[in-house]
Formats: structure tokens, C-alpha cells, sequence
């Protein structure tokens, strides 16, 4: 191949140089130009490796079905594989390399494969399962592990960088009326049509120039018909590709925002992702233009014929001096007309032994009757073998001296898109191609996506659509018809494959991933005759162009093979995305810190100032502990928990969910969400309660306080505290309508801080205006009264102790929270008292053998964690039926225990497994939920459960085993309760 | 994407709303027997067609919604409010 820039043609700006580098040399293209028509321009050949034989291969389209040209734009963290230079816009500055090659493209050390290609044949990587093909030496895993890691080096064509991506993208989102996908000549007129009936019409092309395939017209001028849309009111989007087709007319699309422009405003993101719900869908997005299989029809030169139209009246670029035209169909003879007047030696060769079209003989040779068989030359074209075909079996006649060659086995809709809502398209098999099928939805086919070839009937077809749309969303009734599918004088003949009636051949089916007409009849050999089968098993069409161009080559192999026609062969699914799309641009701005949202306290800022070291704790950041200098965290969390016991500490515990319950049925609700009785809970008293699923099985635990006859305050767990809000909203607007009882979420709107230890009474009487509202007295254990800090700022204080000691939690509004902090701690550093985390809290709370999500975890009963005492036999309630049943009481059950390490000296970390002496095996008979050091015992302790509980094991030892660190460690069961079991401490 | 015309909301996107469940069962009393509370919580029709779904608009305004939806096509061909008094609150506000 010979290609070359010629005057006269295209529509590039030549007063614009842009330069750029390949493969680290530098070359110039102009503005206007895509990467491949500059590398064509600069008569760049060879611009990539094959996936498996790394057979050197060309640019061999104009679009998105590119499977020759792809390569890796940019370096460093801006790498990115696998860009198609044909729908790469050249830019100052671009730097693009080849990929899947060593040392480089044009000399590529992996071309090995080629001479190997017997072992990498189809299923190839399924066959390395059985041992290393082809005599199965050395089966089984190990062997195949060994392999692989050779497999996976050898796979995928581009490497990323490996680098965090540096770019921003953004998510954005619209509506419209009518949205059409493709502005060639069908959308753009149905896109005036319904933008005239005064529709909201957004049009989006997936090229940074409107027109689709008119761009390949030397007449057709893109601004002015840019201009005329806009003015017109349509929105039109360029550089965005409709990549998926969702329920509901919703489009997924991607906006190229910078990515031809890396020196444009630097604020804009990358690409954008938008979300357009539309409530019709018009689909223009034109056809693709198919190969033909036969011996060595990957040789750099090869290429579809309208690509080459393309290249010469839209860049300028004249793709081969003398070029070969092989086909099947009419549609050629304009392009050969065309590239013949540019001054190319252009021989036409025509399955078809008779055409009857009008044309300048005198431009070009045509032979009807004759196939391309044979290219010769591996790096560049030398020749053409050429067959004629008896009784369809081919045979050598000629060879043609040429350095292109330009194939066209017919045309293919683009159906991807209807085929994302499961559409399945209809095989033609006048116009041998499938057409979109009919859609339910509001969804239209237009154009050559509908298998219209004419550009009058084009037209014809998007104006029709337009007034399809309108009739089926009601707004007018109008008359339309749609003009027939094909258009071509001539028909069309099949051609798919020409056998090499030699044994060992190269024709390519599937470019991208190497797959051969020889993989197509071993497939079928092998037993691989389902469509789905026959993808899987070749990768045909598995390639990120998905078979754009040879997935009908392979069907109809498949079909001879079967001897079936091709419809009953069938065809696979397209599925989203039409072309590839960056994980970037799924996760927009999601990343990073704001990949999830970050909930903090109201006295967030106020634990910082005081030294925390905070943790994640689902959404919420809490403060873990509060380290003095130099301290590590197991010597702040044994301080603070230590601290806690002897004199007083202070936790932030806002991160509760807090739910106010009202309404005259209030009392009835209560008592039927939790497990133990509320009927009789006093006014000013608050109860520890516990709520089961339907199932039975623990939901959450919390505490639930009366604050009137009508109204009650619940708290819930931080993790579960959304579940229960939308668990209770579920009851009593789903299942109990009766009740007359309103909810609501109130966790924002209060911040808590529990105070506890010995201490605690004391500072607090420090705290309040009135003192004596906290007497023992006055404010029993599981009290609570409203009160207020000095100052007068009004709180809520309720007796309550997680850590054991006596205990209060401060409510307060969250604006005080701050003040709040301020005043509890000014009092409790008089006491020697400290700030602790959720480490410490943690510590108080395994020693006391309280539960936690550890220990409810969705999995287990109230039976189980101990707290069978707390479900009343008194009255029904949510999982009341459910609890006792079947195996939820089987005496095997694992039931919540302590353990101590039996030697004292022995830690253990969550997660280990608990087994018998001497049958340390499978799942073991318990587990290890929660573990801490405790302060108070001076050793490590843990909670988590074993079959059969306390009664079965209490004081003998049983073995942990750690498969994580690779221990084992001998345990001694003890009661959970390891610290006051009797809590006097807390009603003290 | 399924869109769901939430009555008091407005149109908008399954992401804003969680699945709730089948809206078709219904619960036994509390008082009522395990065998029946089994049937109501752990059997259920796998339905090839239109089913009656619950969906709580979460990140809209909260409401618990009863959805007839095709499990074939996504069509979705009802939506209501689970609460037969909340019906009177949206017909007011329109
Ligand atoms: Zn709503």
C-alpha cells in the first residue's frame, strides 16, 4: 500500500499543521484530520499487532468497527489503550504507540505465533484446562496455573498504566422529547421533522462532524447543516456515543468532552456521562460495511471500500495507487469511480457474473464473475491471487499486481441498539443482511440502520420515523410510510468466505481476535454449533469491536456447516456498550473521598481538635481513640477503657439512629416491633428492646423511651438505624394501615454523648443547672428526664450504660454539640476523666458480654446471644411465630459464650475458628465474633459463639484455629459476662 | 431503567426508590400459627408476567408504593400508595 495526501479532495483545514508523534517519531497531520488519516497521510502501514499471531495489520475502516488500528494514546498516568485511530481526532501533540508488540510493531518478536498457530487454534485457552496443547502434557490445575500467567502476559492488547487516572469525569443528566441516535441523512431529517412539530429533539453523533456517511460526499458541507439543526432548535451533541439502550426509552451516553483537545479549558472533565430519558428513541446509526474471508485478507492495504471514499473526500487522503475492488453488491462503483478520478489504478472484481449499471468504463477495469483468493505479501501488499468460482469451488486464475486491496461483502444495520432491549433483528435474504426487528417500545429504526441504501430514501425514512414517533406518543396523526429496504439495482450475491483449497490458510473472520474461517469448522468439529457456543468458544466477536464487521461471516460458516440457512443459525446478542466505555466515566466523581458520601458528627471538628484518630464506621467517620503522644492504639484504647472503669470518659455516640414515634397508637406499635413488653413502660423510663425480623431472626437492638402517652424516642444501632426507619414506615404504611402512629427520622437532629464511670455523677453536677435531676433517686438506672446544661441549654439525659459502669447519655441539639462537649469535658478533666473511641468502647463492651453487630449479624436468634429472657410469652410480636422454629431451636444451635485464651499470655483475633481438641477440621464448632484486651482482667478475652453454648462447654478448652495467621491457640469458655456480671456497677 | 411515577413525587428513576417486596401476600395476625406465618414469609410465586411489588421511595418522599410490573418487559401498569389514606393526600395535592 501506497497512501498518499493528494490536492484537491477533502475537507480538512491545510493552513493548520498539528504534530504528532508514532511509535517516538514525529509526523504532521491538519486539522481535520482523525489519527488514521494522518498515519494514511503519512503512509503509515503497519500500525498494529494481531491479537494471537501478531500478524502485522493496517487501518482497515473509518469507524468504530476499526480492528486493525487500535493503539495507546498518551503516556504516563494519560495512557490509554486500545483507541481506535479511526475515531481518534488528531490533535497538537498527540502521542500514540503500538500495542501487543515487542520491541515495537514493525518488528514484533511475538510474530513467532504465526509459524505456532496450530496450538492457538479455537478454545485454546480452554484447552490449556486438559494440559498444553496439542498432546495434553501435564494436566491439572497446577499445570494450568503455571500457564495461565503466560496466557493472561500474552492477552488483552493495551496495558494501562497502572496509575491512578488523572482525569475528572462528570455525570450528568437529561430529558427530552425525541432523541435520535446518528445524524446522517435519515436523522437529520427526522430530527427538522419533529423539531417542526415543536418537540424537544436532542440528535447525537458519535463523530465531532455531523453527517454521518454524507461526510464521505465531495458536496456535502457540515457547518452549514450543523448551523441549520441549531438554529432549528435541535440540540444537537457531537462526540457523544448512545452507547446503551435502557428500559423506559433511558439512553446511556458518553460525551468526549477533551479528549480531542488535551490544551482546552483545563476545569472541563474528560469525558461525560449522560443519562437521557427521552420518551421516543429514533435510531440512525447507519450500517457497517462487511469483509470478505479469504487467504491473507489481514495483509496492511486491506480495507472496507467506503473507508477508502471516506479517506480521499473527507481528509484528502488517497488510500493506494493501484487498488484491487472486490465485491458482492452495487454499492461500490461510485467509490471506484471516485478513487479512479483521483488518479488511482482501480480494477473492480464482481462475484456477480452480470450487472447492469451505468458507469465510466473507461476509469476502471471490472471482472464480473471473479473473487479475490489469495493476497500476497505479509507487510505490505504485493498481489492479488484471483479465483473464479465453479460449483462454489474457487479456483486460481490470475494474479493482479496491486498495493490495496478494498473489500465489500455487503452491508450490516447497526441493530446494536435495538438489540440491547432484546429485539432480535430479521434476517433479509434479499439484501443478506438482518434487519432490526420490530420494537415494542417507543423506539424507531431509520435509515440504513433500517436496510434502506439510498440517501433519498434515507431521508424518505427519517421523516417517516419522525411521524412514527409523533402517531405513537399521540400528538398527531399523520399518514407516513417508510420506503422499502435495499435500494440497490442490482442484487446483491452472497459472498463470505472463498476457500483456499490448500490446506493451511489465514482468512479472518474476526480481525481483532484472530479468529479464522479453519477456527469456525473446528468450533463446529469440536461440537461448538450453537451460536452462543461458537462465540464463547473462538472469541468471535468477543473483541471490543464485538463483531462489528465479521459475526455474519462466522453465522453463515456456521450455517454451511449445519447446512441450515443462516436465520436459523441465528445471532448473538448485542449487549451495552456499543463501543467500549472508560470506568472513569461510570464512576464520574465518585472516587476518591467522595466515593461514598462521608457522614460526620456534629462534633466532628471538636474530636478532632481533641486529638481522635478517627474511623469509618459505615458512612460515619468516629473517632477510634484519643492517642497521647507517642501512644499506639492498644495503649490509648487500655487507657481509656481503664480510665472509664476507675473514673470517668467521655464518647461521641451521635452516630445512633434516633427515630421520634408518635401518634395515639404509639404503645400498641412499640410493643408489637419488640420482642419484650412496652404496654406498661412508664412515662420517663426507657428499655433496652430488641426487634426480629418476620423470620425471626435478630434485626436490631436499641433502647425506645416513653415520653408521653403518645409518643416515644427510639434508638437503634448505627449500622441498622436506616433499615429500621424504613422497616417501621413498611409496617404502618404497608401491613398495619390502621394504626394511627406517624415516625420519624430525628438522627440529624440530635448529638449524644455518653458520659460513664464511677465519676460520672460527680461531673455532671457540674454540668446541669439543677444537679438533683440525676440523683439515684431522682433518675434510676433506665431513667430519663429533660434537663439543662449550665447556660440553659436544654438536653435529654438518660441513665443508660453500654461500657457497665454507670452511665449517662447526654442529648442535646446538634447545634450545642460543641458546647455541649465543652462543658462535659472542662468537668471531667477535674476527675482525671479522658475522651474515649469506639476502640475503648468496644473494650468495655466485650468485657461486659454486651452484643453488637458482630454478634447480630443477621444469622442469629435471640436464643442464641442470650437474651432469650428478653421475648416475652405474654403477647405476639414481629417474629414472635417465627423464632422457635425448626433449627432456630436445635439444641446445636451456636449459642453466645466468652472465651479467655487458656494461657493468659495467648491473644486471638476475630474470625478464628473454634474446633474440638484433637479434630481441628471444616467449620469447626464456634467462632470468635469479638475480641479486645481487657483492662480489668489483664489479658485478652473475646465473645462469639459454639454449638450447644455455655451449658455444653462452660470451663473446658477447646482450640482456636487462625487459618488467616496461620495459628492455633488453646481457649477456655467462660460466661460472656466477664466483667460484674451482677452489674452493680451500673445501678449504682 | 425502570422509571416509577411515584404519585406524590413524579416520575423518576428506580435508583431513588428500594424494592420492597411481593405486595400480594397477605400477613397473618401476630397471633397466628407458624405454618401460616411460613407460607406468608418463605413461599412465593415466581411470576412470568405482571406482579404486584412494594417499593419504598427512599430518597424521595418516603412513601411505600404498591407497583404492578411486568417481570418480561419492566412495563410498569399501576402505581399507589400501599396506604389507602395516603391515595386521598396525593389526590389533593393534585
Ligand atoms: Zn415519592
Amino acid at each position: 500500500m501506497s497512501s498518499q495526501r493528494i490536492d484537491n479532495f477533502g475537507k480538512i483545514n491545510r493552513d493548520k499543521e498539528l504534530r504528532f508523534k508514532w511509535e517516538n517519531k514525529n509526523y504532521f497531520g491538519y486539522d481535520g484530520d482523525s489519527l488514521a488519516s494522518a498515519m494514511l497521510a503519512n503512509n503509515i502501514k503497519i500500525v498494529g499487532r494481531s491479537f494471537k499471531y501478531h500478524r502485522p495489520r493496517g487501518i482497515m475502516s473509518c469507524g468504530v468497527e476499526e480492528s486493525g488500528g487500535l493503539v495507546t494514546i498518551g503516556v504516563g498516568d494519560k495512557k490509554d489503550p486500545n483507541v481506535r485511530v479511526t475515531s481518534q481526532e488528531l490533535f497538537e501533540g498527540l502521542v500514540a504507540s503500538g500495542q501487543n508488540a515487542f520491541p515495537n510493531v514493525n518488528f514484533d518478536l511475538g510474530s513467532v505465533n504465526n509459524y505456532l498457530s496450530r496450538f492457538f487454534a479455537a478454545g485454546f485457552y480452554y484447552k490449556t484446562f486438559m494440559g498444553i496443547p496439542p498432546f495434553e502434557w501435564g494436566r491439572g490445575t497446577s499445570i494450568w496455573m503455571f500457564f495461565e500467567k503466560f496466557i493472561r502476559n500474552a492477552a488483552g492488547m493495551g496495558k494501562n498504566s497502572r496509575l491512578p487516572d488523572p482525569d475528572v469525569y462528570e455525570h450528568a443528566n437529561d430529558f427530552c422529547d425525541i432523541l435520535i441516535v446518528g445524524s446522517g441523512p435519515a436523522g437529520i431529517a427526522a430530527a427538522k421533522e419533529a423539531v417542526d412539530k415543536k418537540l424537544d429533539v436532542i440528535l447525537v453523533e458519535q463523530d465531532n462532524l455531523i453527517g454521518g456517511d454524507q461526510l464521505s460526499d465531495n458536496d456535502f458541507d457540515t457547518d452549514t447543516a450543523f448551523k441549520e439543526l441549531q438554529n432549528l432548535g435541535v440540540r444537537v451533541m457531537k462526540r457523544t456515543t448512545a452507547f446503551g439502550l435502557y428500559d423506559n426509552c433511558v439512553l446511556g451516553l458518553i460525551e468526549r468532552v477533551t479528549d480531542y483537545n488535551t490544551s482546552i479549558d483545563k476545569e472541563l472533565p474528560r469525558q461525560r456521562f449522560w443519562i437521557v430519558r427521552a420518551k421516543h428513541i429514533i435510531v440512525g446509526s447507519g450500517a457497517f460495511e462487511r469483509h470478505i474471508a479469504f487467504n491473507n485478507n489481514d495483509v496492511p492495504g486491506s480495507m472496507t471500500v467506503n473507508a477508502s471514499k471516506h479517506y480521499l473526500n473527507r481528509y484528502g487522503v488517497l488510500t493506494g495507487k493501484e487498488i484491487v475492488i472486490a465485491t458482492n453488491n452495487d454499492s461500490v462503483y461510485l467509490t471506484a469511480e471516485i478513487l479512479a478520478n483521483a488518479g488511482a489504478k482501480v480494477t473492480v472484481l464482481d462475484k456477480r457474473e452480470k450487472i447492469d449499471l451505468k458507469f465510466n468504463r473507461n476509469n476502471f477495469e471490472v471482472r464480473n464473475g471473479v473473487v479475490p483468493y489469495k493476497i500476497n505479501g505479509s507487510r505490505e501488499i504485493k498481489s492479488l491471487d484471483i479465483a473464479d468460482s465453479v460449483n462454489s469451488k474457487y479456483k486460481k486464475i490470475d494474479t493482479i499486481q496491486c498495493d490495496q486491496v478494498l473489500m465489500s461483502g455487503g452491508w450490516s444495520p447497526a441493530v446494536h441498539l435495538l438489540s440491547h432491549r432484546g429485539v432480535r433483528p430479521e434476517w433479509d435474504s434479499e439484501n443478506l443482511c438482518f434487519l432490526p426487528g420490530e420494537a415494542k417500545e417507543n423506539i424507531t429504526m431509520v435509515g440504513s440502520a433500517r436496510g434502506i441504501w439510498g440517501k433519498e430514501d434515507c431521508i424518505k425514512s427519517g421523516t417517516a420515523g419522525a411521524l412514527d414517533a409523533l402517531n405513537r406518543l399521540g400528538i398527531s396523526k399523520t399518514n407516513y410510510f417508510f420506503p422499502k429496504e435495499g435500494g440497490w439495482k442490482n442484487a446483491i450475491e452472497p459472498l463470505y468466505e472463498v476457500k483456499f483449497n490448500k490446506s493451511r490458510s489465514k482468512s479472518f473472520v474476526d480481525f481483532q481476535h484472530d479468529v479464522t474461517c479453519d477456527d469456525v469448522r473446528l468450533a463446529h468439529r469440536e461440537g461448538f454449533i450453537s451460536v452462543e457456543h461458537l462465540k464463547r468458544y473462538t472469541t468471535l466477536g468477543m473483541a471490543n469491536d464485538q463483531g462489528k464487521m465479521g459475526n455474519i461471516i462466522g453465522l453463515s460458516l456456521m450455517a454451511d456447516l449445519l447446512e441450515k440457512e443462516i436465520p436459523e443459525v441465528g445471532t448473538t446478542t448485542f449487549r451495552p456498550p456499543f463501543t467500549p466505555v472508560a470506568i472513569g466515566a461510570l464512576a464520574g466523581r465518585s472516587v476518591g473521598k467522595h466515593f461514598m458520601p462521608l457522614r460526620t458528627t456534629p462534633m466532628h471538628q471538636w474530636n478532632l481538635d481533641h486529638g481522635a484518630t478517627m474511623i469509618e464506621a459505615g458512612l460515619y467517620q468516629r473517632p477510634w481513640y484519643f492517642p497521647k503522644t507517642n501512644e499506639t492504639i492498644s495503649e490509648a484504647y487500655i487507657r481509656e477503657a481503664t480510665t472509664v472503669r476507675k473514673s470517668v470518659g467521655i464518647c461521641d455516640v451521635t452516630s445512633l439512629g434516633k427515630i421520634a414515634i408518635q401518634g395515639p397508637d404509639s404503645t400498641e406499635f412499640i410493643n408489637r416491633i419488640y420482642t419484650n413488653p412496652f404496654a406498661k413502660l412508664p412515662i420517663n423510663k426507657t428499655r433496652y428492646g430488641i426487634m426480629l425480623r418476620d423470620d425471626g431472626l435478630v434485626l436490631d437492638d436499641g433502647t425506645c423511651w416513653r415520653l408521653s402517652d403518645t409518643e416515644y424516642f427510639m434508638t437503634t444501632s448505627t449500622a441498622q438505624a436506616g433499615r429500621v426507619m424504613s422497616w417501621l414506615e413498611e409496617l404502618l404504611q404497608v401491613r398495619w394501615t390502621d394504626l394511627k402512629v406517624n415516625v420519624t427520622s430525628v438522627s440529624e437532629q440530635w448529638a449524644v454523648a455518653a458520659i460513664s464511670g464511677p465519676k460520672t455523677r460527680e461531673v455532671l453536677n457540674q454540668c446541669l443547672e439543677d444537679p438533683s435531676v440525676i440523683s439515684n433517686e431522682n433518675l434510676p438506672f433506665m431513667g430519663f428526664t429533660s434537663s439543662e446544661l449550665i447556660g440553659g441549654i436544654p438536653c435529654r439525659i438518660a441513665r443508660i450504660s453500654f461500657s457497665g459502669e454507670l452511665g449517662y447519655e447526654i442529648y442535646i441539639l446538634a447545634d450545642y454539640a460543641n458546647k455541649m462537649m465543652d462543658i462535659l469535658w472542662n468537668a471531667a478533666k477535674k476527675f482525671n476523666g479522658c475522651l474515649y473511641g469506639l476502640e475503648a468502647l468496644g473494650a468495655l463492651r466485650v468485657e461486659k458480654g454486651h452484643v453488637t453487630g458482630a454478634e447480630l449479624d443477621g444469622r442469629t436468634t435471640i436464643d442464641d446471644v442470650g437474651l432469650g429472657k428478653m421475648a416475652s410469652n405474654k403477647k405476639s410480636y414481629i417474629g414472635s411465630a417465627m423464632r422457635k422454629r425448626g433449627v432456630l431451636s436445635s439444641e446445636d444451635r451456636e449459642k453466645l459464650v466468652g472465651f479467655f485464651p487458656a494461657n493468659k499470655k495467648d491473644t486471638f483475633d476475630a474470625g478464628t475458628i473454634i474446633c474440638e481438641k484433637n479434630n481441628i477440621k471444616g467449620y469447626g464448632i464456634g467462632r470468635v465474633t469479638s475480641v479486645t484486651h481487657s483492662p480489668e482482667l489483664g489479658h485478652w478475652i473475646g465473645l462469639g459463639f459454639i454449638k450447644g453454648g455455655m451449658e455444653r462447654w462452660q470451663n473446658t478448652t477447646v482450640v482456636g484455629s487462625d487459618l488467616v495467621r496461620n495459628k492455633e491457640m488453646e481457649i477456655r469458655v467462660v460466661s460472656p459476662h466477664m466483667v460484674d456480671p451482677d452489674g452493680k456497677r451500673m445501678y449504682a | 431503567m425502570i422509571r416509577i411515577k411515584c404519585p406524590y413525587c413524579g416520575e423518576r428513576d428506580h435508583s431513588e426508590f428500594s424494592y420492597g417486596g411481593d405486595a400480594s401476600i397477605e400477613y397473618p395476625s401476630l397471633e397466628a400459627p407458624q405454618e401460616d406465618w411460613v407460607k406468608a414469609i418463605f413461599f412465593r410465586e415466581n411470576i412470568r408476567g405482571v406482579q404486584k411489588e412494594t417499593w419504598h421511595h427512599l430518597n424521595g418522599c418516603r412513601m411505600w408504593l404498591e407497583v404492578e410490573r411486568s417481570t418480561i418487559t419492566h412495563e410498569i401498569k399501576s402505581v399507589k400508595p400501599c396506604h389507602p389514606d395516603y391515595t386521598k393526600i396525593v389526590e389533593n395535592k393534585q
